[in-house]
């Protein structure tokens, strides 16, 4: 089992940038009016075919040949029932999956959101050919990171040049504090 | 709010700095498995670290790169470390401080650390 939400997100993103996705749109949507939290992965790899998003939920499906569990997304399915929430993939072939997971925020078993900025840190990082949409909301503010922008502005210079990587991690913490006022979720 | 400015500013800084990474053969590549099996295990941190200290250390002869699942989930998080011209090593049940024990002793040094490898890990 995972034990932060951002890790759940990590693994699925991953199962996009694996897809061969060349956008991969993340939000964390967190509204605390109507005790929500909302995430969605939406990428436009491969996509799955009917079957494969039948057998999806299901541990005992994988694509992978080394081992026969796939637990990625049933690990983020049951993070998001066991918080009286809902879970939801669409996928079309040739098109993109998007997963959407919904939490109720001051349930008793929801997991905590964990080191967000360091998930989308490590996907922008070690996945360069990949861009990335970064969307954080809590309540009425947000900010959004979009690597396609920032490799506009850069020209050649690669995201994981060490000051550029610096920039990007103080980008993605800097304003997460000043969306959420520093709250713990 | 950080804005977009700062990168431009970095930019700017930058211009003609920047060499092409050259991936040639007397590389060492680190590699993290960062499948559902090592990230539950705790293999973002260790990627993490490494990956920062490599890049702060300027150890332009390293490169850290992350796999997917390596077969052996239960050893998670898993660092390889693959040297032109040796053998494979595989380090197991890796955290932020053995990552950095590893990276002082073998990257650095040039000493395998056995204590944390495949090889001799006691099964």
């Amino acid at each position: 089992m995972m034990t932060e939400i951002s890790l759940n997100i990590l693994d699925v993103a991953e199962n996009s940038t694996r897809a061969k996705a060349s956008l991969v749109e993340i939000s964390v949507l967190v509204d605390t009016r109507a005790d929500r939290l909302t995430i969605i992965i939406k990428d436009d790899g491969c996509g799955m075919t009917e079957e494969q998003l039948r057998q999806v939920e299901d541990p005992f499906f994988t694509t992978r040949t080394t081992r026969k569990v796939g637990l990625g997304v049933p690990f983020f399915k049951m993070a998001a029932l066991s918080a009286d929430g809902d879970f939801c993939i669409d996928s079309k072939v040739g098109e993109g999956t998007r997963v959407q997971a919904e939490f109720r925020l001051d349930h008793i078993d929801r997991m905590p959101l964990g080191d967000i900025s360091g998930t989308i840190y490590t996907l922008i990082h070690f996945h360069p050919e990949v861009d990335f949409c970064y969307t954080y909301r809590y309540d009425d503010r947000e900010f959004v990171l979009d690597t396609r922008q920032m490799k506009d502005i850069l020209g050649g210079i690669p995201l994981d040049t060490p000051e550029v990587a610096e920039y990007i991690r103080e980008y993605l913490t800097e304003n997460k504090v000043d969306v959420d006022g520093g709250a713990i979720i | 709010m950080k804005s977009l400015e700062e990168l431009k500013a970095i930019r700017e800084k930058m211009q003609g700095k920047v060499g092409m990474r050259s991936e040639d053969s007397g590389q060492t590549r680190v590699i993290v498995g960062m499948a559902t099996c090592g990230i539950a295990s705790g293999a973002r941190p260790v990627l993490n670290v490494l990956s920062d200290e490599v890049q702060k250390r300027g150890m332009s002869n390293v490169v850290v790169t992350q796999t997917g699942c390596i077969g052996l989930c239960q050893y998670e998080p898993i660092v390889e470390v693959l040297e032109p011209g040796k053998e494979k090593v595989t380090y197991v049940k890796m955290n932020v401080d053995k990552a950095m024990e590893m990276l002082e002793q073998h990257l650095v040094r040039g000493h395998v650390l056995g204590k944390y490898t495949l090889n001799e890990t006691k099964l």
